[in-house]
């Protein structure tokens, strides 16, 4: 079953330093690095301590408040650091190999004859639950809800975004595997969204496949929602990230958590921007040492550059992350950069910036923040990149005040931060939309639940 | 040691410090600061505050230019002086004699209005510690251009004051202010000084001065520059064509005469996206519909030319526009995106209410027979009740669907 969706607002972003269609193989990871911060609102209670030995696929830690959320370790070795902050919060769990690559079983599932019950205990126990996000919120999915339906989107969008199709060929029977499986999980239906011409995505049973049309944000699993069916107060989606589901899938067949991804190293800081085999949380060292770097002053970002976190030369890849971007800093002064025509930056506007002139050239736009922090002025721009039926300037501003009431009534049930992405790039005052967003999210969670 | 490194030097001794303010609305004006993002998106669109702030200035220089000229231009037609002129290019509009009465005449409106608004912005900036904001720039280059050229400055700067502070910092600066600074500081010369803000003496370079030497005794001609509106709305043929109301060869406030120069500002306006067409096309098209509604009245008989609004409701609707500070009003201050409507929508109706509401204003108020700037204020104030009903509308379409899906 298909059905078309039109996306007519947005922007795509073209950036110079796409990843070359070749996967490389990265050497295996020394350490690997996870951070709690990846899994929103969970907080971390320790399995294990420092010094102490454990496989791939055994737990590093659990969730305070629901222990059967887990979260477990893509490598065998030893526990060797953990990285605290204010208030003894833990930002970093490092892990150092032993080499052996011993790994937890939990044994073959057979996902058409399981019952939902079994594959829920199997997806908590392996530690894949927190691959599973929802809406409301924005978090990790409660186990205790059944979801109305379970959204996938088969294409990203985003700057630099890997091709899913080129990452995920050869995982069909695992995707198939985890559809098969999430399909007893909802009452509804699994919706993925296609591009045209999208292969691997086209072929799947037990789900409702969408051709969705247009720029970026189509690619966003919001936005696809928001066409094929809005949260309504009362209501929980699930999304899984499609480079999730593979991992998941090969977890329900072979009983192994296997976190091995195929990731894009990309931006116009590299040599030599590639597709690199490697696994969740390894060393972004390993991967530039692959792509190599053209300067020093740059900024390492695991994700895109519209969503993804800053990590350092030395970090680690997010553990849902299929992307690690490589752009220059921009922290140097621009004479009269304020007034001169500008070639060389992405603008929505026509006011002295030239962009329009030419809307496929790819630039390479670095991180000056192009003026200062300003209070919400201009009107109406927004708009023109966010294709949700919300109106974004008055739920931020509702978001500001913590107006609960007027947060609910404009449609907080339906977004994620990560929709505001475009709205938070294309916006002159240069305001944190996505962090607005997030914390009137968190405010719902706390005062709404 | 460049300059560039020499200001990063002082901005490193400012930090933190009171003058920081002060100091850093300096530097960003020459240098894009250096600050890159962190959090949220790691790349951002080339334009500022700053940069929409400037487009809209940009968009208001040959508005001030014109006037300029205009100025020299009336005061010596009223003298008897030159000839008029006959055409967009004519020498006796574009001459060096003209362009100095301006010089002189409003260049010091500029620089009061600009001395005195950013005076008060760092003032309050250096106070409340935070960045010095742009929206003064477009409100400095507004003042001038909406008032008599002959205002006194002192009047001025008083305006000036008066309108940043109540007209904007109480409500905490830019971006938060109920009402247009610019219209509210000529709310306030109008009401406070209005024998100079009305009537036929004070358009034109010159007028007022002469009419105190005549009663002083001197034997010389008065100068009178009735404004177009003015003459009608006391029934009289008024003694410009359309075609000089249209070009701008006619007094009245310094920026608002050239119909043309406005109509070009408004096409780069729209283009560069800055100014909102919803609100340009909306307060035009209110406005002639109201001005349909009065020729209406005139046609069905039900007033005859012994009404004193005979002059204002028998214009034939669409002359409207080329009189007065109508089209000014609806390009460069109805846009305003603070004070405006926030919704595309909404959009739509408050501009639309602007341009109805001042040509009733034109009509039916005698005294006075411009109501553009009351009828934005009005709208200013309206416009976040607007905004309330129609995102209501979105509000209601999410219960509906919760409802249709409980059911």
């Amino acid at each position: 079953m298909s059905k078309d969706i039109r996306v007519s607002k947005g922007l795509d972003l073209r950036l110079k330093g796409e990843a070359e269609k070749v996967i490389v193989d990265a050497a295996q990871p020394k350490t690997v690095a996870i951070r709690p911060a990846d899994f929103h609102l969970i907080t971390p209670k320790m399995a294990i301590k420092e010094g102490e030995k454990l496989k791939k696929g055994e737990t590093v830690f659990y969730h305070r408040d629901n222990p059967e959320i887990k979260v477990v370790s893509p490598i065998s070795g030893t526990l060797t650091k953990i990285e605290r902050g204010a208030r003894r919060k833990i930002l970093s769990i490092t892990i150092e190999t032993d080499g052996a690559n011993e790994t937890a079983d939990f044994g073959t599932l057979d996902v058409q004859s399981a019952s939902p019950e079994q594959i829920k205990q199997r997806l908590l126990e392996s530690g894949c639950w927190v691959f599973v996000e929802q809406r409301p919120y924005a978090v990790v999915a409660s186990p205790g809800k059944t979801p109305r339906d379970i959204f996938i989107s088969g294409f990203d969008t985003n700057p630099l975004a890997v091709d899913l199709d080129f990452a995920l060929r050869g995982k069909e029977k695992e995707i198939q595997a985890a559809l098969t499986a999430f399909a007893k999980l909802t009452t509804g239906a699994i919706h993925v969204g296609v591009r045209e011409g999208n292969s691997v995505f086209n072929n799947f049973s037990e789900v409702v496949t969408h051709q969705v049309k247009g720029p970026h944000p189509a690619g966003n699993v919001g936005t696809q929602i928001a066409k094929i069916g809005p949260v309504n107060k009362g209501e929980v989606v699930w999304t899984v990230k499609a480079q999730n589901l593979a991992i998941i899938g090969e977890m329900l067949l072979t009983g192994k958590f296997n976190p091995e991804r195929i990731v894009a190293v990309a931006g116009s800081s590299l040599e030599t921007p590639k597709y690199i085999r490697t696994q969740i949380g390894a060393e972004v060292s390993s991967l530039l040492s692959v792509t190599g770097l053209k300067e020093d002053n740059v900024r390492v970002i695991s994700g895109n550059v519209l969503t993804g976190d800053k990590i350092s030369k030395d970090g680690h890849l997010g553990y849902n992350d299929n992307l690690i971007s490589v752009i220059p800093e921009g922290d140097d002064y621009e004479f009269f950069g304020w007034n001169k025509p500008i070639f060389d930056k992405v603008s929505t506007s026509r006011a002295m910036t030239f962009s329009w002139l030419n809307p496929k050239k790819k630039y390479e736009l670095n991180t000056n923040t192009n003026g200062e922090h300003r209070a919400f002025v201009m009107t109406g721009s927004y708009e023109e990149v966010f294709p949700l039926d919300i109106y974004p300037l008055q739920i931020l501003k509702a978001c500001k005040v913590k107006d609960l009431d007027q947060m609910e009534a404009l449609g907080m049930y339906e977004v994620a931060p990560e929709d505001f992405a475009l709205t938070e790039f294309i916006c002159v005052s240069k305001q944190p939309h996505q962090k607005i967003i997030r914390d009137g999210l968190d405010l719902m969670y706390k005062e709404i639940g | 040691m460049g300059l560039k490194e020499k200001l990063h030097k002082l901005k490193k001794k400012y930090e933190g410090k009171k003058m920081a303010p002060a100091f850093n609305a300096l530097h960003t004006f020459l240098y894009l600061p250096n600050e890159t993002t962190h959090g949220g998106t790691h790349v951002k669109v080339a334009d500022d505050l700053k940069r929409t702030m400037n487009t809209v200035i940009m968009a208001l220089v040959p508005c001030l230019i014109f006037g300029m000229f205009n100025a020299g231009y009336q005061h010596y037609l009223a003298l008897g002086e030159i000839q008029a002129a006959e055409s967009f290019f004519s020498a006796n509009f574009w001459s060096w004699d003209n362009l100095w009465v301006g010089l002189i005449t409003i260049l010091p409106l500029v620089i009061v209005s600009y001395g005195v608004g950013l005076a008060i912005e760092f003032l309050f900036a250096v106070i409340k510690g935070h960045e010095v904001e742009e929206g003064y720039l477009v409100t400095g280059m507004l003042v001038p251009l909406i008032v008599p050229v002959d205002i006194p400055l002192w009047m001025l700067a008083v305006a000036v004051a008066f309108g940043v502070v109540i007209g904007k910092e109480v409500f905490g600066g830019t971006g938060m202010n109920i009402l247009n600074p610019a219209l509210t500081i000529r709310a306030f010369l109008f009401f406070a000084y209005p024998t100079w803000m009305s009537g036929d003496k004070v358009w034109v370079h010159g007028a007022v001065e002469r009419t105190k030497e005549i009663a002083a005794g001197a034997k010389l001609d008065a100068i009178s520059g009735e404004t177009i509106l003015g003459s009608l709305a006391q029934n009289m043929e008024p003694a410009y064509s359309l075609w000089d109301s249209f070009i701008g060869f006619i007094p009245g406030s310094v920026g608002e005469t050239s119909k043309l120069l406005i109509i070009l500002g408004a096409l780069f306006l729209i283009f560069t996206k800055i100014g909102s067409w919803r609100i340009m096309l909306s307060t035009v098209l209110g406005a002639l519909v109201m001005g349909l509604i009065f020729n209406g009245v005139v046609d069905a008989g039900w007033i005859d030319n012994t009404s004193k609004f005979y002059g204002l409701m028998s214009l034939p609707f669409w002359e409207h526009l080329l009189v007065g500070g109508l089209l000014f009003g609806a390009v460069y201050m109805a846009t305003d995106p603070v004070t405006a409507s926030q919704t595309n929508k909404g959009k739509w109706i408050y501009g639309f209410l602007i341009g109805f509401i001042s040509i009733l204003i034109r009509v039916f108020n005698p005294a006075y027979p411009e109501g553009v700037f009351l009828a934005i204020l009005l709208m200013n104030v309206f416009a976040p009740t607007i905004d309330h009903y129609v995102v209501q509308g979105n509000i209601k379409k999410r219960k509906k669907r919760l409802k249709l899906k409980t059911a």
